[in-house]
């Protein structure tokens, strides 16, 4: 997740919310037991393309060392719960990098 | 309204640990703007139950929805016949919203998915805080608005107790944060009404037997019935 520097949000406090927001699906994924490391929270402006090259680069090879995120095959499973039609669209769902 | 906060997730792994296919049921009524129990939230949970099951190599059907509220039969009917493509139910409705359901499907298990706290209001977004007890005879006419009931951590129709100091209740010592004085409040707001007189007036005894005492309470109104 990549916010605006801290002080300097187009939405004034969204970033910081957002920063609490991943806190929480943090808590929720270690709940679950998948690790939290999964989502991180950055700082960044639009004008730091290095950096932002950079964090994508460690997010990358963090990922890559946790390794797979389902710990056992069973393909389909999730993609298998067919929706229900009274799903509100562009609600929140959980956001696992 | 009814205030819940979610129940942790372990808590509902175990309810439903034995099914295959689960309901979520969100509420869209006092639960939702609490942010415990509405359709975001029942997004969020049925999703997290999927990746956790999912995680255990459980092929389980766990799918959401939220109703109207789940404390009318009409939109509980609306799921009359979605509810058996399911083995079980996890409604983050209020408790009376979890029983209604389970009344209205006794053939069903239905489980908790948040716990219900109390009758409050929003102070900030995020911050509820209660207000109301449900006692059946409401005192508010005589203490300047303010409960003495909720706002007294000992339930005293006539006081302060003796206990407080600084407008602060002795309990906030117990409780690890401030709670205001409820009879201090009282006082202080009797004060600016110029209704000061009131509080020398004792409170009489109250019924109690409009409030729990006298066991689960119905309300039976002629004029509005069918």
């Amino acid at each position: 997740m990549a916010g605006c520097l801290e002080g300097d949000c187009h939405f004034q406090s969204g970033n910081l919310r957002a920063k609490k927001r991943v806190g929480y699906v943090k808590k929720l994924l270690e709940s679950i037991g998948v690790a939290g490391d999964r989502i991180a929270m950055y700082n960044l402006s639009a004008g730091m393309g290095p950096k932002f090259a950079e964090i994508a680069k460690e997010m990358t090879e963090k990922i890559r060392e946790l390794g797979p995120f389902l710990k056992k095959s069973t393909p389909g499973a999730e993609s298998a719960a067919p929706k229900t039609t009274s799903q509100a669209s562009g609600s929140a769902s959980l956001a696992v990098a | 309204m009814i205030m819940a906060k979610p129940k942790p997730i372990d808590e509902i792994i175990g309810y439903i640990g034995n099914f295959n296919k689960i309901m979520v049921a969100g509420c869209n009524g006092c639960v939702a703007v609490c942010e415990a129990g509405g359709m975001k939230e029942a997004e969020v949970l049925a999703s997290a139950l999927r990746i956790y099951f999912t995680q255990q190599g459980r092929q389980m059907k766990i799918d959401e929805l939220s109703l109207t509220r789940q404390c009318d039969k009409e939109y509980l009917e609306e799921i009359k016949e979605k509810i058996y493509d399911y083995d079980a139910v996890v409604t983050l409705a209020c408790g009376a919203g979890v029983q209604f359901m389970a009344e209205m499907y006794n053939d069903k298990f239905i489980f908790p998915g948040v716990d219900t706290c109390f009758i409050g209001v929003t102070e900030d977004q995020g911050y509820w805080t209660e207000r109301c007890q449900a006692c059946g005879q409401c005192v508010l006419a005589t203490t300047g608005g303010i409960c003495p009931i909720v706002r007294c951590s000992k339930r005293m129709l006539n006081g302060p107790c003796g206990g407080s100091a600084s407008g602060k209740c002795e309990l906030s010592v117990v409780a690890g944060h401030d709670i205001p004085c409820g009879w201090h409040l009282i006082f202080e707001r009797l004060k600016k009404l110029g209704e000061i007189q009131r509080f020398g007036e004792p409170a009489g005894d109250k019924d109690w037997s409009h409030s729990r005492d006298g066991g689960p309470r119905e309300i039976v109104r002629e004029d509005v019935r069918p």
